[in-house]
């Protein structure tokens, strides 16, 4: 019998594996996916948000406890828990040494992401080199590892870990972590949270899932089922507008249209319905997935003009294209007489300004609902170019509800052997909204503790 | 929008940096990803160019998010190495050589070495026999003229062949003025293989995702061996018609010197590059040029190795017979210098001498922070 079984195969498991060895444990981690989908939504991560009072390696400056702590309230407007959140920042300080040891590299901010080069430390390669130094240095130092191993329930016994089982195989574990992620590829959950909008729609229905689609949520709805106190709103998640044309699973990082402030967005309409310069995209992007979910169809369009281009990140599939605008309404197949009232009124509004992208400007429109508080200049320039946008969804936020130990609780009765990280708890700090980074962050930190106390707990209990 | 007229190679490279371009993550790795966020669109030029800077190192494949099998089906090295061939035949002088890179490279190599042998055996035969102990030198057998003049030809030939081929890649989009630092940081990236360092320092990917320098230090035996060979050879030309001291030469004489260590570095290197080639995660590869790839590799080992034999049979019957085998064996490589895998230096070298111009200008796109 293993001291650990770790379930799932993601950042926080794998931290919460190589935490457990490192103390001496033995540890089984079982991976749902087959090996070449290994890592869960860690594979589509790129950087950890990480504290720090001066200059360290690849961050620049400094990013002290209360900045990070400001920035994460502000994000989650609240719905977040200070202890938990304190404890993730001061670990995020600390535990990149850790990480260079089991071989992840860090790289200074990558092009286009510079905003973050105080705040985050890319990983060189993206988060699928850290899930593969990851399960290199969990192979050498002897964590067993089973892939295409998914669990389809526990045993469990007064609050405490029994055994897992996967298919017809049950495997039993002095001490278990639960790091299987988020119920983002459940399509029936999704549509059940998210239920009927005023037009009749289910409004899930039309979600692209930019994360894995081996996050199904299995785990999650048996521990939901078996008492365990929850945390977070289903529909609650990392939701950004990306093309509507990624694939339906595992779009990732490279989907996202990232011009929607450098123009105007409307809906099916053809109606604008959003600030689109309310403030930096960095600091935007993460609510456009929502504001999409919101519109008739759960679809937008991004139009931008020829002053556009080059400005961006370029966009992975080629935007539609017309030379006036009313030809790009009939290639968008928008209505051209109510695209060309509302382009006409934004570009009316358009007050002269100087126009600077790197800085909060004065362009903005005069006159106009919804505004468009900066950036805001007429489009005018041929050729133009249509986006559609959908909502694609990351990580959905509903977990269990845990204490500093992240121990699993029953009725507010911590388990003495069952822990939990990642996706699956991480609604603990991140009740609503996003900022970058941080879900690698709260894995991390979460993953770490996880397998410390599960190898803890696993040896009192080979005392007892 | 500018014609493109590509390849169906250059087309699936356009399509997989479309996507690495809107990801991003593989920046640290090498100069191909810095190189690929200067640009929006990639027209030919630019896809030939970012080929030959690729080196193959797969580090980008391992990290890849949408490589296979994902539906985006990622795979930047395996795309590149198709268009890298293309483009050694395309720039090829004289032009309709240019198909020798899509036959079979081992076959050509080979043939070659054998068919060179056997014709300096055959004339050995004609002249003599060819197992006897030969008082002397190897001019005994071949008169030194003899070997000048069928030599320097195919040689002067080979770097004429190549350089008229690597001007034409020079030209096909032109990176700006050569400024020294620019020669200097090239020259550097050359000499250390800097992108087989995977941004690091621990080397790139061989036969799964774990990184190594075997290959780097491999590669580094092969070249500095080639090119000590290459120095024994122009030392003892200088003796030879300068100082009017032809071979043999002494043991612990400067060509013997050079040309021992630099035999040795290439049978070691070539044996180490074949292994390795053997152990290639097939993803990397381009699989139909492994028989260019490896029949390079075994072209080389065939004449360091040989060279070596000849130093240690030299007073023994065996001589005429390896001479043969070893002057075949280098006539093939020369011959084939200018259509085959040695060809992948010249053009990187000229891929890394663009990229150090062409980071050293300021980038044309105004990008905002994502």
């Amino acid at each position: 019998m293993h001291d650990v079984l770790v379930i799932g195969g993601g950042n926080a498991a794998l931290c919460a594996a190589l935490m457990a060895r490192e103390a001496g444990a033995s540890v089984l981690l079982l991976e749902g996916s087959p090996r070449e989908w290994r890592g869960g939504n860690s594979q589509h991560t790129r950087n950890l948000r990480c504290m720090h009072d001066a200059p360290q390696d690849v961050l620049v400056d400094a990013y002290p406890e209360e900045e990070f702590w400001q920035d994460l309230l502000t994000v989650t407007g609240g719905a977040t828990d200070e202890a938990l959140a304190r404890l993730v920042i001061r670990a995020s300080s600390t535990c990149r040494p850790w990480m260079v040891r089991h071989g992840v590299r860090f790289q200074p901010s990558l092009s286009g992401a510079l905003h973050t080069a105080r705040t985050n430390a890319f990983f060189m390669g993206g988060g699928k080199a850290l899930v593969n130094a990851y399960y290199r240095s969990a192979e050498q130092v002897g964590v067993q590892i089973r892939y295409d191993a998914q669990v389809n329930e526990l045993e469990l016994r007064d609050g405490r870990f029994v055994a897992a089982h996967v298919s017809n195989e049950r495997i039993e574990a002095r001490t278990c972590v639960l790091a299987a992620g988020g119920f983002e590829s459940n399509r029936e959950w999704l549509r059940e949270a998210w239920g009927v909008n005023e037009l009749g729609e289910y409004p899930a229905d039309n979600f692209l899932i930019r994360g894995t689609r081996f996050n199904t949520g299995v785990l999650l709805r048996f521990m939901m089922s078996a008492g365990a106190d929850m945390v977070g709103d289903p529909t609650q998640a990392h939701m950004v507008a990306i093309d509507a044309r990624a694939p339906l699973y595992d779009g990732g990082i490279c989907t996202r249209i990232d011009c929607v402030s450098l123009g105007v967005v409307v809906n099916r309409d053809a109606e604008r319905f959003y600030d689109e310069g309310e403030d930096f995209w960095p600091k935007r992007y993460a609510i456009w997935g929502r504001l999409v979910a919101q519109q008739p169809g759960q679809i937008a369009y991004s139009i931008i003009d020829a002053k556009a281009v080059g400005r961006f990140m370029p966009p992975v599939f080629p935007g539609t294209t017309a030379n006036t605008l009313p030809e790009l309404a009939v290639a968008l197949k928008l209505d051209e007489t109510r695209f060309m009232q509302t382009m006409n009124a934004y570009n009316a509004a358009c007050r002269p300004g100087t126009f600077d992208h790197t800085a909060l400007d004065n362009c903005a429109t005069v006159g106009l609902t919804p505004a468009k508080t900066h950036w805001a200049r007429p489009l005018d320039t041929p050729p133009f170019f249509g986006y559609a946008l959908r909502p694609g969804v990351t990580f959905t936020y509903l977990g269990l509800r845990v204490d500093e130990t992240t121990a699993v609780q029953f009725g507010g009765r911590p388990s003495p052997n069952l822990f939990v990280a990642g996706e699956m708890m991480a609604g603990n700090v991140l009740g609503k909204g996003y900022t970058a980074g941080v879900g690698m962050s709260i894995g991390t930190a979460f993953g770490r503790i996880a397998g410390t106390q599960a190898a803890r707990a696993a040896k009192e209990r080979a005392r007892a | 929008m500018p014609e493109k007229l590509l390849t169906a190679n250059e087309a699936e490279v356009d399509r997989v940096l479309a996507i690495c371009n809107a990801c991003r993550y593989c920046e640290g790795f090498c100069a191909v990803f810095p190189a690929m966020t200067r640009r929006l669109e990639f027209a030919k030029a630019d896809i030939n160019y970012l080929a030959n800077l690729c080196h193959n190192c797969g580090a980008c494949l391992h990290a890849c998010q949408y490589a296979p099998p994902h539906e985006f089906a990622v795979n930047v090295p395996q795309a590149m190495a198709k268009v890298r061939r293309e483009t050694y035949a395309e720039f090829a002088w004289p032009a309709a050589l240019g198909s020798l890179y899509k036959r079979n490279g081992l076959t050509l190599s080979l043939a070659l070495a054998v068919g060179l042998a056997l014709f300096l055996i055959l004339a050995m035969a004609t002249t003599g026999s060819l197992w006897r102990v030969v008082p002397g030198s190897f001019y005994a057998i071949f008169p030194h003229n003899l070997m000048v003049a069928v030599f320097a030809p195919v040689f002067l030939f080979a770097i004429l062949a190549l350089g008229i081929g690597v001007r034409g890649f020079w030209r096909q989009e032109h990176a700006g003025p050569v400024s020294g630092a620019a020669a200097g940081e090239a020259t550097h990236n050359v000499l250390r293989l800097k992108y087989l360092d995977g941004g690091h320092g621990e080397g790139c990917n061989d036969e799964d995702d774990r990184f190594t320098l075997a290959r780097r230090r491999l590669h580094h035996l092969t070249f500095y061996g080639f090119l000590l060979c290459f120095a024994a050879t122009c030392v003892a030309t200088v003796y030879h018609y300068f100082l009017s001291w032809p071979a043999p030469y002494a043991y612990a004489s400067v060509p013997k010197v050079l040309g021992i260590a630099g035999g040795i570095g290439l049978v070691v290197g070539t044996i180490g590059l074949f292994w390795l080639n053997l152990r290639r995660h097939p993803l990397h590869q381009d699989i139909s040029q492994r028989t260019m790839d490896r029949g390079f590799i075994a072209l080389l080992f065939l004449a360091a190795a040989s060279g070596l034999v000849l130093m240690l049979v030299k007073s023994t019957a065996a001589l005429p017979l390896v001479l043969c085998v070893h002057l075949g064996s280098v006539m093939a490589l020369f011959l084939t210098l200018p259509y085959g895998k040695f060809a992948h230096g010249i053009y990187r070298s000229a891929a890394l001498l663009k990229w150090a111009i062409e980071r050293r200008q300021p980038s044309r796109l105004q990008l905002s922070e994502d």
